[in-house]
């Protein structure tokens, strides 16, 4: 196959290989230098790292701060609240620790924070303060740029070089050239980010990719670790967002940043019936509403003046600027309609959810060799961009020692031999499916049989046996998938990895027998909180050769518990 | 989501095409083209880019677009965004970048 491809096989050595130059790869890679400036690192990158990842489109502000008067205390027990109690405490402690350390140090890279009259960080809430970041991923880049670290762009992961239960390495595809790359490392830091696409999106036809999270964020990270083994966390708890209508726009912006009121179409603030107003309860409360015939429900912005509208536009360009088209092409100001809000489909992501590797609070996972950071990482919640920073930066402490200890480990020529060929297999194999066409088929299962739009974001196990029956079917189509070029090869290993995320979304979402996190995770079977039976987290490790997902329970501990350390060994 | 390339303003620089987060822009001959545009996020970093002012983002008619156009280019310290609407109205709007 080599030959009639015309492939180069591309073997290099690196002291550190970081998959994903997003926020928490940019981070680790600058922060390896600075602790060790001998370490080579290199930088896998799918795309290109000066716009790649969450922040490609730019974002106006950052939302996990401590603001004066908030402590990393009051920033744990705000994400414990938000989440209901099951979250891993020593990792969103330990991330809140230095959220504020890391925005100091971007802000010297040249990130512009907005200040108020006295030049102090001006708030949004309390945990969030208003930046300028229409500019906030070139800033990143620039600043790896200027360290002696190698990044190769254009270049898609797709699987970890594993022996014994160790990680080595990764393989990986370049999108622009014949190269197919075998990279050796004593360390690997997954930062590839979360999952979208494996739903049904809002939108359909030329707005499908309108969608919060980026569609290029396709899962490699979690479908690598997957297929070795490592053990994953909550992916039962999908992330979904309450948007604005159509162009899937944040709601922050208006409901933080403008002051707006949440109503529903008489005008009435449907939250003040509820004690506690979490970020799940304002999407559940919008989709009770539009069930009880309150609908469409809205964030009015009808207050802001001239000068509020145009500063209001500004924000959104900095992020997300659809919405100031949707204005312009209503020919009306923000302040003139209310803005309607909806759910967005679910995203597997563990930088607002917690869908992701489970690991130590050193970051790493329980394959060793291999540490995980940002929204690939699991069990912390609500960490964002900043938390980002924090957990590149803890991966990369304890992989510097990691990396001292090993030694370089010879590759077994089967196994690049093997992965190559599955990695070109679409390329070579008769058939007539196209990667398009099996998303499709996924994301169409997922939203009717596994909690998307169309069933109100519920399950029940009827509804997920069936789910696991056509996914099934669906893998198995992959050997029928056929592609012409290296693009379509790429948007083929997108869609054979949110398969398998979807397989472990359905055994995530079978197992957990109450509802912990509305509209998350909400079981129609069980639609209760169950603390005296489920306080725990649903965690799995994917059996390779059965192709099973075989689940497994674990315990969650309070801080405060002295001594306790979770078990996330290798 | 997707973008207009005004070929008659592009200099086939090629900075799009080496920046675009989903690998979805192209040059054939001597003209840039988006390979899928339904695949395209808005993120609008080619917008950004391009020095030629040449890309410009649109919302798609399966969300109500009109044809209202967003474009920006970037001066000192600064991003300056351009929204016309379907009458022909322009608005200009000064954000601060670095």
């Amino acid at each position: 196959m080599e030959q009639e491809l015309e492939i180069e096989i591309v073997k290099k050595e690196t002291d550190l290989l970081i998959i994903g130059g997003g926020a928490a790869g940019i981070f680790a890679a600058v922060k390896a230098k600075e602790m060790d400036s001998e370490c080579e690192v290199t930088i896998m990158e799918k795309s290109n790292i000066k716009w790649s990842g969450c922040l490609a489109a730019g974002i106006n502000a950052i939302n996990a701060y401590i603001t004066p008067g908030e402590t990393p205390e009051s920033f744990l027990e705000y994400v414990k609240n938000d989440n209901n109690g099951v979250v891993r405490d020593d990792l969103v402690y330990t991330i809140a620790q230095q959220l504020n350390q890391v925005t100091e140090e971007v802000e010297e890279w040249g990130l512009p924070i907005k200040k108020d009259e006295d030049g102090n960080y001006l708030a949004r809430s309390r945990r969030s303060i208003e930046i300028n970041g229409d500019e906030f991923k070139p800033i990143l880049a620039s600043r790896v740029e200027e360290e002696d670290v190698e990044v190769l762009n254009r270049v898609v992961a797709t699987n970890y070089l594993v022996e014994n239960g160790e990680v080595y390495g990764a393989f990986g595809f370049s999108i622009r050239e014949n190269k197919f790359y075998v990279i050796r490392a004593e360390a690997v830091i997954c930062a590839t980010g979360g999952a979208s696409g494996i739903y049904k999106p809002n939108n359909e036809g030329g707005a499908k990719h309108k969608t919060w999270y980026p569609p290029f964020n396709a899962g490699a990270g979690y479908a690598m670790g997957v297929r070795a083994g490592a053990e994953m966390t909550s992916f039962e708890m999908r992330f979904i967002a309450l948007r604005v209508k159509d162009v899937i726009a944040p709601t922050g912006t208006l409901a933080l940043g403008a002051n707006a009121n949440q109503i529903n179409a008489y005008g009435e603030d449907y939250l003040k019936d509820y004690d506690r107003v979490t970020t799940p309860i304002r999407l559940q409360a919008t989709l009770r509403e539009n069930k009880l015939g309150r609908g469409p429900c809205y964030l009015d912005v009808s207050h802001l003046d001239e000068e509020g509208c145009e500063g209001l536009k500004k924000k959104f360009l900095n992020m997300s600027p659809s919405i100031v088209l949707q204005w312009a092409d209503r020919e009306i100001e923000p302040n003139e309609e209310p803005i309607e809000i909806t759910g967005s489909e679910p995203y597997i992501v563990g930088g607002h959810g917690q869908a992701g590797y489970w690991i130590g609070v050193d970051r790493s996972t329980t394959l060793k060799g291999l540490y995980a950071a940002g929204d690939v990482a699991g069990g912390a919640p609500k960490k964002y961009v900043t938390g980002a920073f924090v957990e590149g930066k803890i991966a990369i402490e304890n992989a510097l020692k990691l990396i001292k200890e090993r030694s370089k480990k010879k590759i077994d020529e089967r196994f690049i031999w093997q992965e190559f060929q599955r990695v070109y297999q679409p390329l070579q194999q008769p058939g007539t499916l196209t990667p398009q066409e099996l998303e499709i088929r996924l994301q169409k299962v997922m939203d009717e049989y596994a909690g998307g739009i169309s069933s109100g974001y519920q399950v029940n196990r009827k509804k997920l046996l069936i789910a696991k029956k056509r996914l099934k079917q669906i893998e198995a189509d992959v050997k029928r998938l056929k592609v012409e070029n290296l693009h379509q090869l790429m948007a083929a290993h997108e869609v054979i990895d949110r398969i398998l995320i979807a397989k472990v979304v359905v055994a995530h979402l079978l197992h957990r027998k109450e509802t912990r996190w509305p509209v998350y995770q909400a079981n129609l079977d069980f639609p209760e909180q169950n603390n005296q039976e489920w306080f725990k987290f649903v965690n799995s490790v994917y059996d390779s050769k059965r192709e099973k997902v075989l689940i497994k329970e674990r315990k969650c501990h309070d801080l405060e518990e002295v001594g306790v350390q979770y078990e996330c060994a290798y | 989501m997707s973008v207009h390339i005004n070929n008659k303003s592009c200099n086939l620089c090629g900075i799009c095409i080496d920046i675009c987060p989903g690998n979805l822009l192209l040059q054939k001959e001597d003209e840039v083209l988006i390979r899928a545009p339904e695949e395209c996020w808005d993120c609008a970093a080619c917008v950004k880019e391009c020095p030629t002012q040449a890309i410009e983002l649109y919302l798609p008619s399966e969300i109500g677009g009109r044809g209202a156009t967003l474009r920006a280019k970037k001066e000192g310290t600064e991003r300056i965004w351009t929204c016309k609407n379907p009458a022909g109205e322009i608005n200009e709007y000064r954000i601060k970048i670095k």
